[in-house]
C-alpha cells in the first residue's frame, strides 16, 4: 500500500493507535479464512471433475446446468467449461455483496479501518459513493438469484434421499453425505433468509409494522435470524466447502459414504 | 452605554439555562416572536433534565378514568404538605396533560398502552397510575425532543457559557454576564426581559444525585439583584440513591422500581414501611401486605402500597431503620424487585438501573436485592414567583424549573418535576415575550458596573498561596450532610451557620491555578460563590422553622405546627449585602378548591 | 482496599501537548472518572474535563482509556490490574480545546442540518395512536445519549478530515433513522441522506456499533436499513427502469 494514511493533527496524541490488546488477531484470522476459502474455491469451481457421487452433487456445482454435466440438474445447453461458472457467480456476489462480508474484508484485506480506533490504511476514502463499490447496492438482486440456488440445494439434499440399486433402479435410503447436503442447505438458507436485504424486504421497509400483522411476524422472525448472521456467514462458509470436499473425496474414491439404511 | 470591551449579544429574552424549564421557555418565547437566546454551561442535551428516569405526572386518564386535575392538584398539595402555591398547583394539574401531548407532536415516544395511547405508571403519592414516561429514561426523551425542536426553530444556543452576573438598569433587569468556559473570555448578554431556568443546588451536599452543574447559580443570581427566595429550607432527599461502591454513593434509583412492583426490607427481610405510615396518609394506604400486592394490579378495591409514600417519608423511615442497626451492610436498607418481577420484565421496564448496577455495582437487580439509602435530591424552595406568569419580584426576570418555588411545596412528588418544566417553562416564556413586546428601548447596562463584576471573577487568579477550591467544596459537601441533611436540630444548624462563614472567608483566600482556558479550578472557585449563598440560605430557613414539615424535619421540633408555620412562607431577600428573612403568609385558596380536601377526610 | 496506578493523561490543546503521569490509589469500585477527578483535587486543579451525570445518562465524559473510545464514568478501575499504566487521552476526532476536552460543534452542525419531523394529520378523534410493535424500534434510537463516540471511532471522518463536510456520521444516521422509522412522519430523507448526509461514505465496517456505550445496534438497526431504503429509492434497477417506463 503506497498510500499510507497520515495522521490527521487535532490537538491530541497522533498515534497509528493507542490500544494495547491484539486488535490485529480479528483481520489476520479473517484474512486468513478468506484467503483459503477463495483459493479452495476458485480450484473446485474450475477442476470441472469428481463433483458428483451419485446420489451426492457438489453444491458448487448445483444445479448444474450444463447438457454434459456428471449430474444434470437443468441441461439448457451444452457448456464448454466448467458448469460451476454457470452459477457460482450468483453465491458469490451475494457474498462479495454481503453487508457482513464487506465489513469483513473491508476491515482485514483493505485495512478501511484494521480495527476501531486504528488509523485507516488509506490517505484518500471515498467509500462506496462511487464506482465499482456503488454497485453494492445491488444486493438484493444476488439475494434473490442466491436464494434460487439454495432451492436447488434442497432439491439435492432430497434428490440424497434415492440411492442407485443394481438393476439400474432407484431405492429410498440414507447416508453421511445425505445429512451433510441438508446441513448444507439448512445453513446456506439459514444465511440467507438472515439477510439484511431480505429484513428489509419482508417488512423493515415500513414505517407501520403493525398495520401488516403478516409482513410484522416476517419481519420479526428474520429480524432474529439477522443478529446471528456473521455467525451464519461462517458457518455456512466452513460448511459448503466441506461439503464439497465430502462428495470430491468421495467420487474419487478416498473415502466411502457411510450408509446408514 | 455598555461599552463593548467584552464580547456583547443583544437579544430580547435570554433564558439562562437549557434544561427541560430553559428549552420550553425559550420554544415559547421564540414562537411568541421575540428574538430569544439560550444559554447553558454544560454542553447542549446534558442538563439535569436528560438524568430523570421514572417520568412525567399528567392526569392524561389512559390507564385510569378516574384521574383528573383535581385528583392530581390533590395529590400535589397534600404530597407538598400543603404548604403549596395552590394557584401553581392547580394550573400545573390542569396543564401538564397538554404539554405532554405537545412533546408528542414534537417526536416523543413515550410507552404505549395497548390501544395505541401513552401508558401511565404508578409513583410515590399519586392516587392514579399517571407518569407518562419512556422505560426508566424519560428525562432523555423530553430533553432530547424539546432541544431537537427548539433547534430545528432556529434558536440560538450558547452552550459551555456561565452567566455569573445578572445586570440591572433601575429597578429592572437587562443583562447577564458570564464567561465561556472554552476561552475562559467574558461575555456580555443585553437583554429586555430574563428566563431563570438553571435548576437546584444539590451540590451542596455530600451524597447527591446531582451533577456539577448544581450550584445554585440561579437562586443566587435572582438574589443579588433583590428576587425573593421562598423555602430555602426544603431540600428533598430521594430515598433511595445507591449507597454502595462509595465512590458512586448518591446516584439516583429510580422511584420506578417501586412503582413497578419493588418493595424495601430491612437487614431483617421485613418490609418496614408498613410501619411508618403516618396519620395524614392511614386512609389511603394498605395495612398489610396482601392488599399492598394486589394494588399494582387492582386500585379500585385497593389501597397503595406503603412503599410508594412520598418521599421525605420513605426518607425518614430508612433514616431510621438503620439508624435503628436494621440497615444492609454498607448503611442502607434493601430494596428487592429480583424476587417479584420476572427477569425480562425487569430488563424491559427499568433497563438503565439494571444497566447502572451491573456496571458500577456488580449487582444483577434481577437477581439480587439493591442496596439503597438517602440522598440530596431537590430543592423545593427557590426563587418566588408569581403563579400565572412566572415573573419573580424583579421587573424583566422570570423563572421556572427547579428554580422557582412554590409549586412543590413542602416536598415534591416524583413526576411532578418533569411536568412542572412544561407548564411554567412555557409560562416563563411566554410572559417575558410579553413583558419584551411592551417594553421602550434598549437595555443598557452600565459599562463600570460590568467591569467591576469582571474584576471580581477574577479575583482568584490574583490570590497567593490560599486554598485550593476542591478542599473548600469539599468542606461544604460535609458542613451541610453532616449538619443540614435529613433530620436537622438547633444546635447543629447553628454550627453549620459558623462553618458556613468560616468558609465564606475561606473562599475569599482561595488560590487557582494555571490559565483560564477550560479551567475547571476556576470555575469551581466561582460556583462556590453561589453554593455558599444557597447554603446559607437553606440553613438559615431551617433554623427557623420551628417544625417538621416535608423535607424538612427538625428533631427538636418533631411534629408540624400548623398554626404557625403551616400558614406561612419563609422569605429571603437581600438587604445590604446580607440575606434577611422574614415570615409571609401563604396565599389563600378558594373555598371552591378547598372543598377537594374536606370531602376526603 | 486502595490500589495503585499510573494515570498517563494528555495535557494540552490545539497547538499540541503531551502526556503526563499522575500517581493515584483507587478506592474499590472507582472508575476512571473519579480517579480523574482525584487528580483535579490533588494534583493538577487545572485539568480539564467533561462530565455531568456519573451515571452513563449525559454523554458527557466521552474519551479515549488505552485508546479505546469509552465513557469515563461507565469504565470501572477494576478492570485494571493493579500497578498497571492506563492511557487516557480525548477523542481524537475533534479539535482540542483542552486536555481530556474537545469541540464537539461539528455533531450540533450537523444535528440542524437534519430535516425535522413531519406528522401525519390526527386521528379523526384527535387523538394520536402509535402501537408499541411500532415505536420499540424507534425507541432503540431515542436511547443515544449524545456521547459522540461513535463519531469519534468511525474512521471516515476520525482518520480523513477531508471527508466531514459531505459525512453526517452513525450519531446522525441513528437520528434520521429514528425519523424515518417514526410510525407517523411522512417526510422522505432519502435524498437527503444520499446526498447530504453522505450514507455511502459508510462502509458498515461496525466500529460505531462496538464503541455505543447504550449498545445501540447503529449498523445493523440503523445505518443498513436506511441503505436499504435508499436503494429502494435510486439503486433498485427495476424500480428505476419502471419509473423509466411510466415516465416518472
Ligand atoms: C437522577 C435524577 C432523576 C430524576 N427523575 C425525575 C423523574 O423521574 N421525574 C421528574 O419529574 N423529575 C425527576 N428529577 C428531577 C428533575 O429531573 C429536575 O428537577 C429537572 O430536570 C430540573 O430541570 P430544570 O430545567 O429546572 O433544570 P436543569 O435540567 O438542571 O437545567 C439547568 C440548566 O441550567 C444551566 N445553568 C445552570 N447554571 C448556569 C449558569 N450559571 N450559567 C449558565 N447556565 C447555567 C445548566 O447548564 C442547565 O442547562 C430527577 C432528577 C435527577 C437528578
Ligand atoms: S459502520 Fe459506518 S458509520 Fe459506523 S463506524 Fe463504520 S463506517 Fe462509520
Ligand atoms: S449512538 Fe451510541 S455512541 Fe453514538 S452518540 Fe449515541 S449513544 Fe453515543
Ligand atoms: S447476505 Fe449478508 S447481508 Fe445479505
Ligand atoms: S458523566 Fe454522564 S455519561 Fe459520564
Amino acid at each position: 500500500m503506497s498510500d499510507q494514511a497520515v495522521a490527521v493533527n487535532r490537538g491530541g496524541p497522533t498515534d497509528k493507535t493507542l490500544r494495547l490488546d491484539a486488535w490485529w488477531v480479528e483481520p489476520a484470522v479473517t484474512v486468513g479464512m478468506l484467503s483459503t476459502f477463495l483459493i479452495y474455491t476458485t480450484w473446485a469451481a474450475l477442476v470441472n471433475e469428481h463433483y458428483y457421487a451419485e446420489p451426492y452433487l457438489s453444491p458448487f456445482y448445483s444445479p448444474c446446468l450444463s447438457t454434459s454435466c456428471m449430474h444434470v440438474t437443468l441441461g439448457l445447453f451444452d457448456w464448454p467449461l466448467s458448469p460451476a461458472i454457470l452459477i457460482l457467480w450468483a453465491p458469490a456476489g451475494f457474498r462479495l455483496t454481503c453487508y457482513y462480508y464487506r465489513k469483513a474484508y473491508y476491515r482485514s484485506f483493505w485495512m478501511s479501518p484494521p480495527a476501531c480506533a486504528v488509523r485507516d490504511g488509506h490517505a484518500q476514502y471515498s467509500g462506496e459513493t462511487r464506482f465499482p463499490l456503488l454497485m453494492q447496492n445491488l444486493h438484493r438482486y444476488f439475494f434473490y438469484a442466491a436464494t434460487l440456488v439454495v432451492l436447488f440445494l434442497w432439491w439435492d439434499a432430497l434428490l440424497a434421499f434415492s440411492f442407485p440399486t443394481a438393476d439400474g433402479g432407484s431405492e429410498f435410503g440414507m447416508g453421511l453425505g445425505t445429512l451433510v447436503l441438508i446441513a448444507n442447505a439448512a445453513f446456506l438458507s439459514l444465511y440467507s433468509f438472515s439477510c439484511h436485504s431480505c429484513r428489509h424486504l419482508c417488512g423493515g421497509g415500513l414505517d407501520v409494522l403493525s398495520q401488516s400483522p403478516l409482513r410484522f411476524k416476517l419481519w420479526r422472525q428474520v429480524s432474529r435470524l439477522n443478529e446471528n448472521h456473521m455467525l451464519f456467514a461462517w458457518i455456512s462458509l466452513v460448511v459448503v466447502m466441506l461439503t464439497d470436499v465430502y462428495v470430491r473425496f468421495i467420487s474419487m474414491g478416498y473415502i466411502s459414504d457411510v450408509r446408514f439404511f | 452605554m455598555a461599552n463593548d470591551k467584552y464580547e456583547t449579544h443583544e437579544y430580547d429574552v435570554i433564558v439562562i439555562g437549557a434544561g427541560g424549564a430553559g428549552l420550553r421557555a425559550a420554544i415559547e418565547a421564540s414562537a411568541a416572536g421575540v428574538k430569544t437566546a439560550l444559554i447553558c454551561k454544560s454542553l447542549l442535551g446534558k442538563a439535569h433534565t436528560v438524568m430523570a428516569e421514572g417520568g412525567i405526572a399528567a392526569a392524561l386518564r389512559n390507564v385510569y378514568q378516574e384521574d383528573n386535575w383535581k385528583v392530581h392538584f390533590r395529590d400535589t398539595m397534600r404530597g407538598g404538605k400543603m404548604l403549596n402555591n395552590w394557584r401553581m398547583a392547580q394550573l400545573h394539574a390542569q396543564e401538564a396533560p397538554d404539554r405532554v401531548l405537545e412533546l408528542e407532536e414534537w417526536g416523543a415516544l413515550f410507552d404505549r398502552t395497548k390501544d395505541g395511547r401513552i401508558l401511565q405508571r404508578d409513583f410515590g403519592g399519586h392516587r392514579y397510575a399517571r407518569l407518562a414516561h419512556v422505560g426508566d429514561r424519560t428525562g432523555l426523551e423530553m430533553i432530547r425532543t424539546l432541544q431537537q425542536h427548539a433547534v430545528h426553530k432556529g434558536i440560538d444556543v450558547y452552550m459551555e457559557c456561565n452567566i455569573q452576573r445578572l445586570l440591572k438598569d433601575g429597578d429592572r433587569v437587562c443583562g447577564a454576564f458570564g464567561y465561556w468556559r472554552e476561552s475562559g473570555k467574558f461575555v456580555t448578554f443585553k437583554s429586555k426581559a430574563i428566563v431563570l431556568a438553571t435548576g437546584g443546588v444539590g451540590k451542596a451536599w455530600k451524597f447527591t444525585s446531582n451533577s456539577w452543574e448544581y450550584t445554585g447559580d440561579g437562586t443566587t443570581l435572582a438574589a443579588d439583584v433583590g428576587a425573593d427566595l421562598i423555602d430555602m429550607e426544603m431540600i428533598q432527599f430521594h430515598p433511595t440513591g445507591m449507597v454502595w461502591p462509595n465512590s458512586v454513593r448518591g446516584i439516583l434509583v429510580t422511584e420506578g422500581v417501586r412503582g413497578d412492583g419493588g418493595t424495601l426490607r430491612n437487614s431483617e427481610g421485613e418490609r418496614f414501611m408498613f410501619n411508618y405510615i403516618t396519620d395524614y396518609f392511614r386512609a389511603e394506604t394498605a395495612e398489610t401486605e396482601e392488599e399492598a400486592d394486589a394494588w399494582y394490579e387492582d386500585k379500585t378495591n385497593n389501597r397503595r402500597t406503603p412503599d410508594l409514600l412520598p418521599r421525605d417519608e420513605v426518607a425518614r423511615a430508612i433514616n431510621a431503620e438503620v439508624k435503628a442497626g436494621r440497615g444492609s451492610p454498607h448503611g442502607g436498607v434493601l430494596l428487592d424487585i429480583a424476587s417479584r418481577r420476572s427477569a425480562e420484565y425487569i430488563a424491559r421496564r427499568l433497563p438503565s438501573m439494571h444497566h447502572q448496577f451491573k456496571e458500577l455495582a456488580d449487582v444483577d437487580i434481577t437477581k439480587e436485592p439493591m442496596e439503597v439509602g438517602p440522598t440530596c435530591h431537590y430543592i423545593m424552595g427557590g426563587v418566588r414567583v408569581e403563579a400565572d406568569t412566572a415573573a419573580t419580584t424583579v421587573p424583566g426576570l422570570y423563572a421556572a424549573g427547579e428554580v422557582a418555588a412554590g409549586l412543590h411545596g413542602a416536598n415534591r412528588l416524583g413526576g411532578n418535576s418533569l411536568s412542572d418544566l412544561l407548564v411554567f417553562g412555557r409560562r416563563a416564556g411566554l410572559y417575558a415575550a410579553q413583558y419584551a413586546q411592551n417594553l421602550e428601548g434598549h437595555p443598557s447596562p452600565d459599562a463600570d458596573q460590568i467591569e467591576q463584576y469582571a474584576q471580581e471573577l477574577l479575583a482568584p487568579f490574583n490570590n497567593d498561596g490560599g486554598e485550593n477550591p476542591y478542599t473548600v467544596h469539599m468542606a461544604l459537601q460535609d458542613c451541610m450532610q453532616n449538619l443540614v441533611g435529613i433530620i436537622r436540630t438547633e444546635s447543629e444548624l447553628k454550627k453549620a451557620q459558623t462553618e458556613i462563614a468560616s468558609l465564606k472567608e475561606r473562599l475569599a483566600k482561595v488560590t487557582v491555578e494555571g490559565h483560564r482556558q477550560y479551567n475547571p479550578g476556576w470555575n469551581l472557585a466561582l460556583d462556590l460563590q453561589s453554593l455558599l449563598t444557597t447554603a446559607e440560605a437553606t440553613t438559615m430557613g431551617a433554623l427557623e422553622r420551628k417544625e417538621s414539615r416535608g423535607g424538612h424535619t427538625r428533631e427538636d421540633h418533631p411534629g408540624p405546627d400548623p398554626d404557625k408555620y403551616g400558614k406561612i412562607n419563609l422569605v429571603l431577600r437581600r438587604k445590604d449585602g446580607e440575606l434577611s428573612l422574614s415570615e409571609e403568609p401563604l396565599p389563600e385558596m378558594p373555598d371552591d378548591l378547598k372543598e377537594l380536601f374536606e370531602e376526603s377526610k | 482496599m486502595a490500589s495503585e496506578f499510573t494515570m498517563r493523561v494528555w495535557r494540552g490543546d490545539i497547538s499540541g501537548g503531551e502526556f503526563k503521569d499522575y500517581r493515584v490509589e483507587a478506592q474499590e469500585g472507582m472508575v476512571v472518572l473519579d480517579v480523574i477527578h482525584t487528580i483535579q483535587a490533588t494534583q493538577a486543579p487545572d485539568l480539564a474535563v467533561r462530565w455531568n451525570c456519573k451515571a452513563g445518562k449525559c454523554g458527557s465524559c466521552s474519551a479515549e482509556i488505552n485508546g479505546k473510545p469509552r465513557l469515563m464514568c461507565m469504565t470501572r478501575m477494576n478492570l485494571f490490574e493493579p500497578g498497571e499504566t492506563i492511557t487516557i487521552s480525548p477523542i481524537q476526532t475533534f479539535p482540542l480545546l483542552r486536555d481530556l476536552v474537545t469541540d464537539v460543534s461539528f455533531n450540533y452542525e450537523k444535528a440542524k442540518s437534519i430535516p425535522a419531523l413531519k406528522l401525519k394529520a390526527k386521528e379523526a378523534d384527535g387523538t394520536r395512536r402509535m402501537y408499541q410493535d411500532d415505536v420499540d424500534r424507534v425507541q432503540e434510537f431515542h436511547k443515544c445519549i449524545e456521547c459522540f463516540l461513535c463519531q469519534d471511532v468511525c474512521h471516515v471522518i476520525r482518520d480523513h478530515e477531508d471527508n466531514k463536510p459531505e459525512f453526517a456520521g452513525p450519531r446522525s444516521f441513528v437520528r434520521l433513522a429514528s425519523l424515518e422509522m417514526h410510525p407517523l412522519d411522512e417526510e422522505d430523507r432519502r435524498e437527503f441522506l444520499k446526498s447530504d448526509a453522505g450514507l455511502g461514505y459508510c462502509n458498515i465496517t461496525k466500529c460505531c456499533t462496538e464503541v455505543c456505550p447504550e449498545g445501540i445496534h447503529i449498523t445493523d438497526n440503523a445505518i443498513i436499513p436506511l441503505k436499504e431504503r435508499v436503494v429502494d429509492a435510486y439503486y433498485d434497477p427495476v424500480v428505476w427502469l419502471m419509473n423509466k417506463l411510466t415516465g416518472k
